[in-house]
């Protein structure tokens, strides 16, 4: 049988096809080297020089001296303030990673309602996301005044117990979960995406099995958002541990030599990574800082993507309609 | 003529019996979804207010003195309000210099990151090349990296050229790709162009940057105008950032001039001009966001999360 096409003309066309993907790959390349530059230069160099650093004494106007594990013993068993900023930045993770979570989607669940003024609504939860955290500290530390601010004004007129918010060394961490709560709109706005993305047929078909509104939210609607969870729960394992600016303004960081907060109470682990590094110049050991933190980000990070086929479900599994 | 259907049979009477139950659960159902949607109005309501106090607390503040700032019970409304204090900010600080700086530096780097992450969103999302995905993927981790960890290394590395104390190593990184987020959502937004559109050209023999620049970037507008206000936003409210690099007062940003009136307050009270500055910060912001609000809707879609 003779083929439809030469094979001279098969080959030809390969060849043709084969410079166009060259010249497709070469002008991929072109396009993604921005990129890929900045990634080399500022990412991967400096991951790997602060991991270099992490194990030498520099203070960066004479050249850094190695020293071993030096830092990373110090700070795991002599330096009592590191234990302390871990110990604080660990509680206010654990206390706003889940607890904005729920808000958040407990609210958007709200939203989701075919609510009438859905925009207005939609304007007063987001706003506050917007704020500079510079503003937010400025404003939270005033609002949270334990004599004289609208926080406490209500309480006192209720004749509830008034908390000392920011003197006072245990409702510390709580005032800045609650200040982070106040700016958790993004996380509402993305779960009501995606609430609103779940098939209305599949509550109809719970509806005609006589499924109740638990019903629906625990077998319809958590199921097949859990993948908007998963994403925001990784988000928020990666910010919390980063908290910094709120607490630098409301604290008067800048006072490198004065305690952050009543009895250190607000010394959570970047503030003390950056004293380390730019008011003790110690950048050795604020790099040994830095790569725990990265460590227990990722560790974090790595167990939420190792547990996500417990309870993650994404669409993909199943041929689209 | 007798109708025999008169009779109520057993089948009749347990019909009607079905329907007004039925009714009755219609209604029932009604009434509880009305109640549903009433609690759902009133949470939304009362949390959507306490959201937004602070900001009006905000505003109102700026306009008092601070013997007004710390009374009991606190005064949403300042009697007198002391417009002056605005004025005695711009002779405390030099506002429209700190003003400046920032809309330089926000400009400079929003155009670089809109620009460089674009083009990789585009040749992610339609060129094919070994590697693509892998160096794709490679990018997205950037997203779990502190800054805490980036930043002596980077500090270390602009202070041997020169360039703390200067607006670069606030600019020039956004020329370099954009931030992986940005690339993402573009990529993303690019996926759903129709391929027509643009391999047609190719095939005519366009060069793939002037289907880049003529076709595929005016497409992407939506998409852009997020990332824009995104960036925007992000260099306008940075702090860390400008805290390291920039060392004299001269270069500061309005956020490092609020931090800097927070620490005035030791010998004399700076709040009400703290407030003032921190007004003047904010609004921009909120304006941005209510002229381009579906943006910011069609933002948080676009991160929808597929893909």
């Amino acid at each position: 049988m003779k083929p439809l096409v030469s094979r001279k003309v098969l080959t030809k066309r390969r060849k043709f096809h084969q410079r166009l993907g060259f010249a497709e790959a070469v002008q991929g390349w072109l396009f993604v080297a921005p990129a890929v530059l900045g990634f080399v230069i500022f990412n991967a160099i400096p991951v790997l020089a602060s991991f270099g650093l992490s194990f030498t004494k520099y203070d960066i106007v004479s050249a850094p001296t190695f020293v071993g594990l030096d830092n990373y013993v110090r700070l795991l068993t002599r330096d009592p303030l590191f234990g302390k900023s871990a110990g604080i930045t660990l509680y206010y993770a654990a206390l706003s990673i889940p607890l904005s979570i729920f808000v958040a989607y407990v609210i958007a669940l709200l939203m989701s309602q075919e609510v009438r003024g859905i925009g207005i609504y939609r304007t007063l939860w987001y706003l506050p996301s917007l704020v500079p955290a510079v503003v937010t500290g400025a404003l939270w530390g005033w609002l949270l005044n334990k004599e004289f601010g609208p926080i406490n004004y209500p309480l006192r007129l209720l004749g509830v117990p008034t908390p000392g918010w920011l003197v006072d060394p245990d409702w510390v961490v709580p005032s800045l979960v609650l200040i982070r709560l106040w700016a958790m709109g993004n996380a509402v706005l993305i779960f009501l995406a995606g609430i609103k993305g779940v098939p209305e047929h599949l509550y109809e078909a719970a509806t005609v099995d006589g499924a109740t509104w638990w019903h629906k939210l625990r077998h319809v609607t958590v199921p097949m958002t859990s993948s908007i969870i998963f994403f925001n729960l990784v988000m928020n394992i990666i910010g919390a541990f980063q908290v910094f600016s709120v607490v630098y303004i409301i604290f008067r960081g800048a006072g490198a030599l004065g305690t952050a907060g009543p009895a250190n109470s607000a010394l959570v682990y970047v503030l003390y990574l950056y004293r380390n590094a730019f008011a003790y110049f110690r950048n050795g050991y604020a790099s040994a800082m830095a790569w725990i933190l990265f460590m227990v980000i990722m560790a974090l990070t790595f167990l939420a993507f190792r547990t996500q086929k417990l309870w993650v479900y994404y669409e993909t599994e199943q041929p689209e309609e | 003529m007798r109708e025999p259907m008169l009779i109520p049979t057993r089948e009749a009477r347990l019909a009607a019996e079905r329907h007004q139950h039925h009714v009755h659960n219609r209604r029932h159902a009604r009434i509880k979804r009305a109640a549903k949607r009433v609690i759902a109005h009133l949470v939304l309501a009362i949390g959507g207010l306490v959201m937004i106090m602070p900001l009006f607390w905000l505003a109102s503040s700026s306009l008092k003195r601070p013997e007004q700032i710390f009374v009991f019970p606190p005064q949403l409304i300042p009697r007198p309000a002391y417009w002056s204090n605005y004025v005695r900010l711009l002779e405390l600080t030099p506002v429209g210099l700190y003003l400046g700086n920032t809309l330089r530096i926000a400009i400079v780097a929003t155009a670089g990151q809109a620009l460089t992450s674009s083009l990789a969103g585009y040749a992610f999302a339609r060129l094919r090349f070994q590697g693509r995905d892998l160096v794709f993927g490679v990018l997205l981790t950037t997203l779990m990296l502190p800054f805490a960890v980036l930043m002596i290394p980077t500090y270390v590395m602009f202070s041997r050229i020169g360039w703390v104390g200067t607006f670069r190593p606030l600019t020039v990184p956004y020329w370099f790709g954009g931030g992986a987020f940005n690339i993402f959502l573009l990529r993303q937004f690019i996926r759903t162009i129709p391929k027509e559109l643009d391999e047609a050209a190719v095939i005519d023999g366009a060069s793939r940057f002037r289907v880049f620049f003529t076709i595929i970037l005016p497409l992407c507008r939506p998409a852009l105008t997020v990332v824009t206000i995104n960036s925007f936003l992000h260099h306008w409210n940075d702090f860390l950032a400008p805290l390291i690099f920039l060392t004299s007062a001269r270069q500061w940003t309005l956020a490092l001039a609020i931090s800097s009136l927070r620490d005035m307050g030791y010998g004399l009270d700076t709040t009400h001009y703290m407030l003032a500055l921190s007004t003047i910060v904010v609004t921009p912001v909120v304006i941005i966001y209510f002229l381009a609000q579906r943006a910011f809707i069609r933002g948080i879609a676009l991160t929808g999360i597929k893909g």
